[in-house]
């Protein structure tokens, strides 16, 4: 299984060398990939069928307990199936939809991440790996959102989205951590059996942490405003990630949850809450949108809700609806992105208010188109219809308390719902043609299959739902709930509230959608509410957060090396003076220190002569031949101590850096006095370097205080020629103890030779350009 | 404004003081030198002689960019790294061939590190220095 989640990742990489074929017509060969592990996945669907979990676990990072263990109960398989299923006419939709693009390979790479991602999150046994590709799925689908990315509204909206879930991924992670915590375990199996997260007093923690992973990433109030914003990429993606998969990982991660942290008053009221509150929110939010793309989004916001929402009510009857709602949804809203893509694609606009007449030059679209809005609207014989029963059905049969309003809810928000997916897939298409779209052809067959396929199916589906039903809803549930339950889904539940209930919907949802008719002015009055939305509230904070770094920026990386220094070097004296101050008295032994040598006087007269020149002259190479002077009378004193090999490596180095620096000196301006500098600078730089040297004299007689440890000393000494066969200790430790060190000291020689390099190649390459 | 002095100096130097870097770089494990300190010495010999012939000059001697020596280097010493994993032994452990050969002294993985080394640090040197003069003046 380890392999199959690797493929996509396997595939995307092969694009990066394999990429220019693709881009011709190998691009449909493509959608093989989701194509064969839909196939392997349905292959395991008898086996799922008889209550069976698959469990398959590879060691990764078992001293953290983080292990490559996956699980295929219900609830992943049938996201599984999802996502190759709909990845497999996407890739075939998108290869005709984007044909010719300049990026095509990068776009199918994405694609194949993604996927790989999905497929790795729902597979998951393990929390901490279902937390990683999490997060992959928020970074792949910030490339795919901001594919275009010569558009700045484009680049925008991806950075909205990755910002909002990725904070969303800090929460997760938190609340997987406390989980782990409290149950000492990772892994999900082990967590289905465990009870004590319940009862512990961080339980109300945990619940925000995940409900805020969960809502920022499927979109829910007040977190939803990304969704829309993500809308910028191109249509073959709002397809797949908004409405069909990555949405619906935070729908997932709750089910996933439901039996481990479910059940009580906190998580129900709370989901029925949020869940409520979004979809009927969004729900009247789509009834004023002009484009269809961003009807479509805040429709998808509000099944969200609506997923939400019956995981909140948490009864049986609710999780069946689920994971019916689940399927259906994906159907639907797939298919309808996809016919939108289309009519963009043929017609160049979104506006509803433009669009009309398209059935007589797109008919199969507009089969498709009818198909997938029938399902949305729930009319009998649609997979819808009995979608939208099992919601009605849920409400009902929660606490009578509680039930009327619940009902009301579902039915408001349903029939915004109605109107909206009639909107979007048969508004475009009746009525008068307008003279502008009466020259389009109908496409390729690869772009207008996958919409109606989409569209079938939810027919075929809502004709004979008991085979869904038994072969992938019923191990939903029993993954959801954890128990085994025994339902068989039906078209006809016979006359009662529920069909009432139903039918009121559709007559009212099309009351709705004969009534309102979309158009600018409504549009920019939904819009002047702008200033009490969430996002007008977190546009405000970003823009404070970006006010706060970039004055930090100016204030700690202002690009001067002197005001770096200065920073460095109090610091370092705070530290020390921290230290010294907690190390106790400070002593020096006289009797113990060895007597100073002529040559040692006399080479430290030099050094501060050297570094006097330095400070005092106003010719930079004066002042490079001073501090070459400190090298060599440094290197002096280190061959009386008898240290050899710093003495030489000191000697070159000093003499390499002279050269460095008279090669140098020709770009540096003349060393003339900084703009700026005044009597109380000077005065602070003194007062700081003198501070500096005083405490690094005091921490070298403090060394002198402390006994060493001539453990290590010994060692190497013992060693060197024994182990390592060499008498010299500096060069054994260098090329053999501390090997792994030195190759890497020499990997960043190496790069930092090619960053001068290829700084200054680039810098003329760009200069000769003008 | 080439100085004749420094011509005649360094045309001498540049063979000695490639030998003396070798000469550091093999005694290096028993006595002061090493790898990093005879490829500062040998890129030492390589500027002194730029300084008195122009940068070009030098260049054609290398015949390659110094840049090459890069990989070069770190491929030797990635390669004696691994080179005990052929021997069911972990990486980095030291072998040793048993035999000394005259001139060289000991022959073993360490050598080899310390050989590339020393490729790494002249030509890390002296792409930077001659990058610096060749695109700066």
């Amino acid at each position: 299984m380890l392999f199959i989640i690797l493929s996509g990742f396997f595939v995307a990489c092969m694009l990066l060398p394999a990429g220019k074929y693709i881009k011709e017509r190998l691009s449909y060969l493509l959608s093989l990939l989701p194509l064969s592990l839909f196939i392997y996945f349905a292959s395991y669907i008898p086996q799922i069928m008889n209550g069976n979990v698959l469990l398959e676990s590879t060691e990764w990072i078992p001293s953290l307990g983080v292990n490559a263990s996956f699980r295929l109960d219900g609830l992943s398989l049938l996201f599984c199936l999802l996502i190759t299923g709909i990845g497999f006419l996407v890739f075939l939709y998108s290869a005709s939809y984007l044909k010719g693009h300049k990026y095509l390979d990068r776009f199918y790479a994405y694609l194949c991440l993604f996927m790989a991602a999905m497929l790795g999150m729902v597979l998951s046994d393990n929390i901490l790996l279902l937390f990683v590709f999490w997060e992959l799925t928020s970074i792949t689908s910030f490339f795919l959102i901001g594919f275009n990315n010569d558009s700045k509204e484009s680049r925008k909206s991806a950075l909205t989205a990755l910002s909002i879930t990725g904070l969303g991924g800090f929460f997760l992670m938190a609340g997987l951590i406390i989980i782990s915590h409290i149950t000492g375990t990772y892994s999900v199996q082990e967590l289905l059996g465990s009870h004590e997260i319940k009862n512990n007093a961080l339980y109300p923690l945990v619940l925000i942490f995940i409900f805020i992973g969960a809502f920022t990433k499927s979109a829910q109030f007040p977190f939803h405003f990304w969704l829309p914003g993500a809308m910028k990429a191109p249509t073959p993606v709002s397809a797949y990630l908004h409405s069909a998969t990555m949405v619906k990982a935070g729908i997932f991660l709750l089910a996933r949850f439901s039996p481990i942290l479910g059940g009580t008053t906190e998580w129900s009221y709370s989901l029925m809450g949020i869940g409520a509150f979004t979809m009927l929110y969004a729900a009247v939010h789509s009834l004023f949108r002009t484009d269809l793309k961003a009807m479509l989004a805040y429709s998808t916001i509000s099944a969200l809700g609506v997923m939400v929402f019956l995981i909140g009510i948490g009864t049986e009857v609710a999780f069946i609806a689920l994971a019916t709602f689940v399927v259906v949804h994906a159907l639907y809203k797939a298919a309808l992105f996809l016919i939108t893509g289309i009519i963009d694609h043929e017609t160049g606009t979104r506006d509803i208010t433009k669009l009309a007449g398209l059935k007589k030059v797109l008919l199969p679209v507009y089969i498709a188109g009818v198909l997938a809005a029938l399902s949305s609207a729930g009319l009998p014989f649609t997979f819808g219809f009995i979608g939208k029963d099992l919601i009605y059905e849920a409400t009902l049969n929660t606490a009578s308390s509680i039930a009327i309003y619940l009902t009301i809810l579902a039915v408001a928000t349903n029939l915004c719902l109605v109107a909206a997916g009639f909107m979007a897939g048969i508004k475009p298409f009746t009525g008068r043609l307008p003279e502008e779209f009466s020259s389009i052809r109908l496409p390729h067959i690869a772009i207008w299959l996958p919409p109606l396929f989409l569209g079938l199916s939810g027919f075929v589906l809502g004709c004979f739902p008991a085979v869904i039903g038994d072969a992938l809803i019923s191990p939903v549930v029993n993954s959801i709930a954890g128990s085994s339950v025994q339902f068989h889904l039906k078209i006809w539940h016979g006359f009662n509230t529920v069909l009432i209930l139903s039918m009121a919907t559709l007559a009212l949802g099309s009351i709705v959608y004969y009534v309102n008719k979309p158009s600018a002015g409504k549009l920019s009055f939904i819009t002047n509410y702008q200033n009490v939305s969430p996002q007008y509230f977190y546009t405000w904070l970003a823009k404070k957060f970006y006010n706060l770094s970039e004055w930090y920026t100016s204030i700690m990386h202002n690009g001067f090396l002197r005001s770096y220094i200065l920073k460095i070097v109090v610091f370092a004296q705070l530290l020390f003076i921290y230290e010294l101050v907690r190390g106790g008295p400070i002593y020096l032994d006289y009797s113990k220190l060895s007597p100073i040598s002529v040559y040692e006087g006399a080479t430290v007269l030099f050094l501060i002569a050297g570094l006097f020149i330095t400070l005092t002259t106003s010719s930079r190479l004066t002042a490079v031949i001073g501090t070459s002077v400190t090298g060599y009378a440094i290197c002096l004193l280190f061959l009386y101590f008898s240290a050899p090999d710093l003495a030489i490596t000191q000697f070159t180095i000093d003499t390499l850096t002279v050269v460095l620096f008279v090669l140098v000196l020709f770009n540096l301006p003349p060393f003339i006095k900084f703009p700026g500098v005044n009597k109380p600078i000077i005065i602070r730089d003194i007062a700081v370097s003198l501070s500096f040297g005083l405490i690094m004299a005091v921490v070298a007689i403090k060394v002198l205080q402390v006994p060493t440890s001539i453990e290590s000393s010994n060692f190497y000494g013992t060693y060197a020629y024994t182990l390592a066969k060499g008498k010299n200790v500096v060069n054994v430790i260098l090329v053999d103890f501390r090997g792994l060190d030195t190759m890497f000291e020499i990997v960043v020689l190496a790069i930092a030779a090619i960053g001068v390099y290829s700084l200054l190649k680039l810098r003329l390459k760009s200069s000769e350009k003008e | 404004m080439r100085s004749i002095l420094l011509q005649a100096a360094s045309r001498y130097l540049l063979p000695i003081l490639l030998i003396f870097s070798i000469f550091l770089l093999l005694r290096g494990h028993y006595y002061p030198g090493g790898g990093f300190v005879g490829g500062l010495v040998a890129a030492i010999a390589f500027v002194l002689h730029s300084f008195a012939f122009g940068t070009t000059a030098t260049m054609q001697i290398l015949k390659y960019k110094p840049l090459s020596l890069i990989p070069i280097g770190l491929g030797i010493a990635a390669l004696s790294m691994f080179v005990p994993l052929l021997f069911g032994l972990p990486v980095m452990t030291g072998l040793w061939y048993e035999e000394s050969i005259p001139v060289i002294g000991m022959v073993g993985t360490a050598l080899f590190f310390d050989i590339g080394v020393y490729l790494v640090v002249v030509g890390v040197v002296l792409t930077i220095l001659f990058t610096i003069s060749l695109n700066t003046h």
